[in-house]
């Protein structure tokens, strides 16, 4: 067993636009019974290619390992994993309302504009707020807000990009996979 | 937005192969007429059944081999593959032919076997509807293989089937799936062939790092103690020659892997001998001795490591892989070269001096004769009543001079058969060794006298073993295949037992076994064979078997509770090898 404590890290796949590489990636972690905190997918800046970033809890003997097992793939073209100060990243949380709650003295408008939240919609009988940030932000405003009621929330997974400056293109041509 | 200038998929230029106006099925056949593929394993079904129709009329060109069951199909394929260094192809309908095709897919990917593998698959509008024989097994077998993908149009089916083989065969080799739907057969389509060159995303072979090489002919040419563990790589990588011209430069003592057998010549003054659980005493223990491990395509599997924490303590490690996941997955490299085997021996060769390591080897030899008093002898000298399953492999070894291709199941008698035959010619050993897949060794011995024909092919099976796959005796009838078959029955799920034995107080919990009279089973095949169960019977039974011009079953009864020695238990260090 490895005793080591486990470090938090945001991995980048880089992956082509191919049906089932979900399914092929998260195998990869389920299989060594690792817990996906977070999973976002969305085109990249290049055509055609997806990237995938997946926030885990792993021991740092184990994570260049587990790039290796995702790179193994053969539509993935690239992985990277980070630590948080290696990256930007952010979060999203939607909250929803009564409107009742909003419109009846301003607390909860206090809370909103503190947290630097905006206000998306409002309807007669709800209101959705929304915030950016990081886990710990949007959480803190879900706290605010739970005493004047939330109907609904939900979070987004991490989106994160990382500091360095060389772009994807340029490592696989370092690796060979391009010309 | 930023594109990619290399495409996805390069295709060569050359179109190989076309028909206008054909159908998908023709197109899946057509196909794998342009790859040479010459022998199909296979069992048909309703969603197949167009490309079972369109080979009708290509039987001239391609054979077909109609197995007992997809499992047997499955491992046919392997064997094939393993002794011709090519994809191994099967087919198999959808639903519970598809499944059953799981266990071999798994064996192929832990072994490195190249295979494609075609499955019907219901029509398009079907899916996701539990449609009759409606297996998801695109999802299935997504963590053991390669590469998979669903083929819904006929128009796909060429490049589909140009990348399959494409994948299966290069680096690393492995199992791939295409699973057909049943309207993409039918339809319609103009057929060209093209085959696959290039995928951007998949890097099957990377460029040597000349720095590496130089660090590592360093660390060769200074060492004192070192072992090259030779693995399954150099038989991919068809390094044989290269390899041994490196080991006698360099004076490099080599130890086998279980899938490196026969890479080298056990003959050779430098092989030391066999790694492993159930390997050789000296390679084991001096493993914790040594000073350089020259690791070379192999992937420190865990019966070959014994416990990762007391591993190979002194030990500078050069590790020579081409799948950049293995590198430091089980053992940390010191000098890590990714790359093809045959390559980086090629390089590393004029970089090494050289050298003599008669002391190091002469070390090698006092534990040899070690292991030769303690356990060879022991097992040779008939103190029994009963034959001993070493009698068995080691007359066998002298009678067909190391010559043969031995197929073994799992089992005791697949740690002897692998430790006593003395593998004389190169692509000899067609083994489960990752996966430990009983029932391998029938059908992958039919695979692989298909593969071979001028080749004898001796299966060596249990009576557990042989249980799960004799159906295959089928297969043999009815395609008049001259392999050559040996059960050592012991009457026991002898391995098992032997744990059981030594770790769990002798309580045999399920592992005593009854077996059929498997003689008279085989004669309901119409494959010949004899019963053994005298020493002195031994010798003439086994050339009767040899000198059989077809296929011939030899069941030898041996010694119930034999065991098999040297050992290392799971997870004890390779020094504390037990010898007896
Ligand atoms: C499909 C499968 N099921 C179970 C096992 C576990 N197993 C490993 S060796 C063994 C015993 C094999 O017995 P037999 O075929 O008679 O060979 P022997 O060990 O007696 O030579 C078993 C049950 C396995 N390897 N494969």
């Amino acid at each position: 067993m490895n005793t080591e404590a486990k470090k938090q890290y945001t991995i980048s796949v880089f992956t082509e636009d191919k049906i089932g590489l979900l399914n092929r990636i998260t195998i990869i972690f389920t299989r060594r019974k690792i817990n996906v905190e977070s999973l976002t997918v969305s085109e990249s800046e290049t055509k055609g290619i997806f990237r995938f970033t997946i926030v885990i809890e792993l021991e740092p003997s184990n994570i260049e390992k587990l790039r290796g097992q995702l790179e193994k793939q053969v539509e993935v073209l690239k992985a990277f994993y980070y630590q948080d100060h290696d990256i930007v990243y952010q979060e999203i949380g939607l909250y929803k309302i009564s409107t009742s709650e909003f419109v009846n003295g301003d607390k909860v408008e206090n809370i909103i504009r503190k947290n630097n939240a905006r206000i998306l919609r409002i309807e007669p009988d709800y209101t959705i707020v929304e915030k950016t940030g990081h886990e710990e932000e949007t959480r803190a405003l879900f706290e605010e807000l739970e005493p004047h009621g939330i109907l609904s929330f939900v979070r987004s997974g991490r989106v994160a990009i990382a500091k360095p400056m060389k772009r994807l293109h340029v490592y696989l041509k370092e690796i060979g996979k391009l010309d | 937005m930023l594109v990619l200038e290399q495409p996805f998929v390069e295709t060569e230029k050359e179109v190989i192969a076309s028909k206008p106006n054909t159908t998908g099925a023709e197109a899946v056949i057509l196909s794998l007429l342009a790859e040479n593929v010459d022998t199909i394993f296979g069992y048909p079904g309703g969603a197949i059944m167009p490309i079972y129709d369109a080979l009708y009329d290509y039987l001239d060109k391609v054979k077909h081999i109609l197995t007992r069951h997809e499992q047997g199909a499955i491992h046919a394929a392997q064997g094939y593959a393993r002794v011709r260094r090519k994809a191994g192809v099967c087919f198999a309908t959808s639903g519970p032919g598809a499944t059953n095709l799981i266990t071999g897919i798994a064996d192929a990917m832990v072994d490195s076997t190249p295979l494609v593998c075609i499955t019907g698959q219901v029509t398009e509008g079907l899916l996701g509807t539990d449609a009759f024989q409606e297996t998801d097994v695109v999802g299935i077998s997504m963590p053991i293989t390669k590469w998979n993908y669903q083929v819904t149009k006929a128009e796909e089916i060429p490049q589909a089937i140009a990348k399959a083989f494409y994948i299966a065969e290069s680096g690393r080799p492995g199992p791939v799936l295409l699973d057909i739907t049943k309207n993409a057969q039918f339809e319609g389509c103009d057929f060209k062939y093209q085959k696959c060159r290039r995928i951007r995303s998949y890097l099957p072979k990377r460029a040597l790092v000349p720095e590496k090489i130089a660090e590592a002919a360093e660390l060769i040419n200074s060492c004192k103690k070192p072992l090259v563990l030779a693995g399954h790589g150099i038989l991919i990588a068809k390094a044989q020659e290269v390899f041994q011209e490196f080991i006698e430069k360099s004076g490099l003592p080599v130890a086998s892997t279980l899938l490196g057998l026969s890479a080298m010549s056990v003959e050779h003054p430098n092989y030391v001998g066999y790694l492993g659980m159930h390997g050789n005493y000296g390679p084991n223990v001096k493993t914790n001795e040594a000073d350089l491990l020259i690791a070379v395509g192999m992937r420190f599997d865990d019966r070959v490591t014994g416990g990762l924490d007391t591993y190979a303590p002194d030990a500078k490690v050069i590790h020579i892989e081409i799948d950049p996941s293995e590198i430091n997955k089980n053992v940390k490299a010191t000098v890590p070269i990714i790359g093809d085997a045959k390559e980086a021996l090629e390089a590393l060769l004029p970089h090494v001096n050289e050298r003599k390591y008669d002391e190091w080897l002469a070390e090698f030899a006092e534990c040899d004769r070690l292991e030769d008093e303690k356990v060879v002898q022991k097992a040779l000298a008939p103190t029994t009543e009963k034959i001993k399953m070493v009698e068995v492999i080691k007359m066998l070894s002298d009678k067909t001079e190391g010559k043969a291709v031995i197929v073994t199941d799992v089992g005791q008698h697949q740690m002897i058969a692998t430790r006593y035959y003395k593998f004389a010619e190169t692509e000899s050993n067609v083994t489960s060794g990752g996966l430990g897949t009983m029932g391998f060794a029938l059908p992958a011995a039919i695979g692989a006298k298909i593969g071979v024909p001028h080749r004898d092919v001796i299966a060596v099976a249990g009576d557990g073993g042989f249980q799960m796959t004799l159906q295959e005796l089928g297969t043999i009838m009815q395609n008049d295949i001259p392999v050559k078959i040996i059960v050592l029955n012991n009457h026991f799920l002898g391995m098992v037992r032997q744990w059981q034995e030594l770790f769990f107080d002798r309580r045999y919990s399920f592992t005593d076994i009854e077996s059929p009279d498997f003689v008279t089973l085989a004669s309901a095949y119409g494959v010949k064979g004899i019963q053994v169960t005298d020493r002195d019977k031994l010798e003439s039974g086994l050339t009767q078997m040899l000198e059989s011009k077809e296929s011939f079953l030899l069941e030898v009864i041996v010694e119930k509770e034999e065991n098999v020695f040297p050992m290392v238990p799971s997870g004890a260090s390779v020094s504390d090898i037990r010898l007896e």
